[in-house]
């Protein structure tokens, strides 16, 4: 409560402080904006930024930092209830606290001291919100008054606003390299403790996959195997089916559309394409499932072939459709970024329009064509639910298509749906399939990345 | 016509001179022309005018293009200089809503005529461009592309010895023979010019048409192009389009002057320089105005 009330203060304070700075700036020169070194406005900025900055900075600090500290406090007051309880109780002892605290009613009959750590609990609350909203409203008070004085035809007012607004740009880049560097640490933690149980290589190189493991001692059925070896030939095998697919059609239905179309067909087509990319994979999954994967093993009746209804090749051909307008997409980005003198000098030696395409702008535009294809891989290989819901969950090693099969992704889902307990190989397999995940399709996009930068020097 | 039947003309001709291999169009054969006699007709054209879409650039031109000459055009820029040269191989064609009204002959055969191939015009009419354009190939196989499309050699060494005689003539070869096969991109822009000559005269075009060769080039490359434009005359027929007065005088043995899309004035090009008969070029050609 008393913090909405700091928040709501500051907002009114920070916009007061602009306006009557800005009006400021003009009194001190006596309406004469030439004399002031920054516009009104920048005055009227650094007012609002001194009074809200400083309050605002705190307050955060303080939301950020309330739990830990106030746990501390009751974690003394509740010494032997926590001792009593053991060390895997702690947290739920806490969150009970936490729970009466707020007025909330808790599964068990709470214990006196429970009760006592409680009360304490909430006076600890309110009273430290309470020491936040006040010294919050002085740091407001200071900053404003420090910054209302400074307010003159001296002061660099635009100078030290761009530093600020420099200061926030860059933090908010930090932000998003900070959340990328933590997401690939703990991944690369827990695939390290992962390893810790299961070796290395017999996860590498493991021909066998069944990550359930025996919960109890006595409980029978195998004690888990990790071998990534049917996952990953799972991943290329259905990967494969799918470029299979998409890369000729991508490639040449771009080459019609740079090359032969009509402005009227292209300006048709290429919104219809961009649709096409944006329908949710989800949708192309269970168009797989209950389309494409049934008419699959009717075929396969037919020819008296066993087609499961979960097969890698429904998936593939799926996934193919799906990743057609990403690769004719970039790919017709690429050929239409070869210069129009390229075609002419070709034209002018008396190249058909086909020999134009196949020994001029194809290679011209090959790195480009290159990086679409390997984005299109890494999207494949990093697709979930149409394997999903096409190809199955069993891992087998197999080579024959019809069969159901399984991929890197889709194990990570069923390793994390349902019960679990975080600190069994089976939970912190899905880590170490992520990190593989993540260091092949980060490669890819290097790769891609690389190629594609290449590619534009060459041209400009 | 197919294409068959030319590679086996052109192989006979390469007989004797591969430069002269000869894409007959229509019933007639060229004669080989005689420096001192007056000199045949390569190209004339009649009544020649071309609309981008609604718009006129070219107002009934009518000019006859001389063999073993080099025929220079010139006007200030947007006059139509280089959409009347690419009528001449009918490179229009590939511009979304251009049309080409009159009548264009090479060697007495309407070009926009039923039943041409331009393919095939454009294996005997060559054309050199405002930028060098050398394809994402090795030098070798820029030059060997045209020969390949057409089918000019017979094998590998037939291929071998086309790419060197025209690298030779490009004035090239000396340059790059120990590095045919780097990139065609690697090379300055006046070595890539040379390439693009190199790779225009490998299919023997009689005629060879050059947009503003040297205006992406450093002086001394210029002045290198220049002085193969005049060693290639000697096989060739070459229309050229420049801004650059002297240019003109120095190479070109006839001129035409080009203004808002009429050929204004055509002839010697010593009599357009130094005794034009029109104001217009007057004025141009001393700098008043373009
Ligand atoms: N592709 C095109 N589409 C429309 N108009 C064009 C095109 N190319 C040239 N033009 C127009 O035709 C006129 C002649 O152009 P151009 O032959 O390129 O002139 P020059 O080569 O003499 O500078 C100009 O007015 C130009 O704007
Ligand atoms: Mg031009």
């Amino acid at each position: 409560m008393q913090l909405t009330i700091l928040i709501a203060v500051l907002i009114v304070l920070t916009v007061l402080a602009f306006v009557y700075g800005r009006k400021r700036a003009l009194v001190t020169v006596g309406g004469n904006r030439r004399a002031l070194h920054s516009m009104p406005s920048y005055h009227g900025w650094f007012v609002a930024l001194w009074c809200g900055l400083p309050a605002a900075i705190l307050l955060v600090l303080w939301l950020v930092l309330r739990g830990t500290i106030l746990d501390g406090f009751i974690e003394d007051a509740l010494g032997p209830e926590l001792a009593a309880a053991g060390p895997e109780m702690h947290g739920a002892l806490l969150e009970d606290v936490r729970q009466l605290a707020a007025g909330n009613s808790i599964a068990r009959e709470p214990s006196p001291a429970l009760l006592a750590a409680a009360d304490r609990y909430s006076s600890l609350q309110s009273s430290a919100d309470a020491a936040v909203l006040v010294i919050g409203l002085v740091a407001a008070a200071l900053g404003l008054g420090f910054a209302w004085r400074k307010v003159g035809p001296k002061l660099r007012a635009r100078n030290n606003v761009e530093a600020v607004v420099r200061l926030v740009l860059f933090l908010c880049s930090v932000v998003a390299i900070v959340t990328t560097i933590g997401i690939v640490l703990s991944v690369l933690f827990e695939a390290i403790r992962f390893f810790g149980r299961v070796p290395f290589w017999e996860f590498l190189f493991g021909v066998q996959w069944s990550p359930q493991m025996a919960i109890r001692e006595d409980q029978v059925g195998s004690s888990g195997a990790f071998g990534i070896i049917p996952l990953f030939t799972g991943t290329i095998y259905i990967t494969l089916i799918a470029l299979i697919i998409a890369m000729p059609i991508g490639l040449l239905s771009a080459i019609y559309m740079a090359e032969y179309a009509s402005p009227k067909f292209r300006n048709a087509v290429k919104p219809i394409l961009e649709i096409l990319a944006g329908i949710p994979t989800v949708v192309y999954g269970f168009f797989a499932a209950l389309t494409v994967g049934p008419a699959f093993r009717g075929f396969g009746d037919a020819l008296g072939l066993s087609v499961s209804s979960e097969s890698a090749l429904a998936a593939g051909v799926v996934m193919g459709i799906m990743i057609i307008p990403f690769i004719s997409s970039l790919t017709d980005d690429a050929i239409v970024a070869v210069p129009r003198s390229l075609r002419e000098g070709a034209y002018a030696l008396g190249a058909t329009k086909s020999e134009t395409v196949v020994n001029v702008i194809i290679p011209a535009a090959l790195p480009g064509i290159v990086a679409a294809f390997l984005l299109a891989v890494s999207r494949a290989i990093g697709e979930t639910m149409i394997v999903v819901m096409a190809a199955g969950l069993t891992a087998n090693l197999t080579a024959n298509p019809l069969d159901s099969m399984t991929t890197v992704t889709v194990q990570i889902v069923t390793l994390l749906v349902g019960d679990q307990e975080f600190d069994s190989p089976k939970t912190l397999a899905a880590f170490a399939l992520g990190l593989v995940l993540f260091i092949a399709t980060l490669v890819l996009n290097v790769v891609a990345l690389h190629v594609s930068r290449k590619y534009r020097e060459r041209y400009d | 016509m197919d294409r068959e039947a030319d590679v086996a003309e052109a192989r006979i001709d390469q007989g004797e001179s591969p430069f002269r291999a000869n894409f007959a169009l229509g019933e007639n054969s060229s004669a080989t022309p005689d420096a001192g006699a007056p000199q045949q007709i390569a190209v004339t054209a009649k009544d020649v005018s071309v609309f981008y879409g609604k718009k006129q650039a070219l107002f009934s031109v009518n000019l006859n293009i001389e063999r073993n000459r080099v025929t220079a055009l010139i006007g200030p820029s947007g006059c139509g200089k280089s959409t009347f040269l690419r009528c001449i191989n009918r490179m229009n064609d590939t511009i979304e809503g251009c049309r080409v009204t009159g009548e264009i002959k090479l060697d007495g055969t309407d070009i926009y005529g039923r039943g041409i191939d331009v393919v095939q015009l454009r294996a005997r009419v060559g054309m050199v461009f405002q930028k060098p354009n050398p394809f994402p190939k090795s030098i070798y196989e820029n030059v060997a592309y045209g020969p390949r499309i057409h089918g000019l050699a017979a094998n590998g060494r037939e291929l071998d010895d086309i790419v060197e005689q025209s690298l030779r003539r490009a004035g090239l070869f000396d340059e790059v023979s120990d590095r045919l096969n780097t990139p065609g991109t690697s090379l300055s822009g006046g070595q890539q010019q040379r390439l693009c000559i190199a790779r225009a005269i490998a299919i023997s075009p009689e005629v060879i048409l050059m947009d503003e060769p040297c205006s992406a080039l450093d002086p001394i490359a210029t002045a290198k192009v220049e002085e193969l434009i005049d060693e290639l005359r000697e096989h060739f027929t070459i229309a050229i389009v420049t801004h650059n007065m002297q240019q003109a005088a120095r190479v070109s043995q006839y001129t035409a002057f080009f203004h808002l899309g009429n050929l204004v004035e055509f002839g010697p090009t010593e009599h357009i320089f130094t005794n034009p008969t029109e104001e217009r070029t007057q004025d141009y050609i001393t700098g008043r105005f373009g």
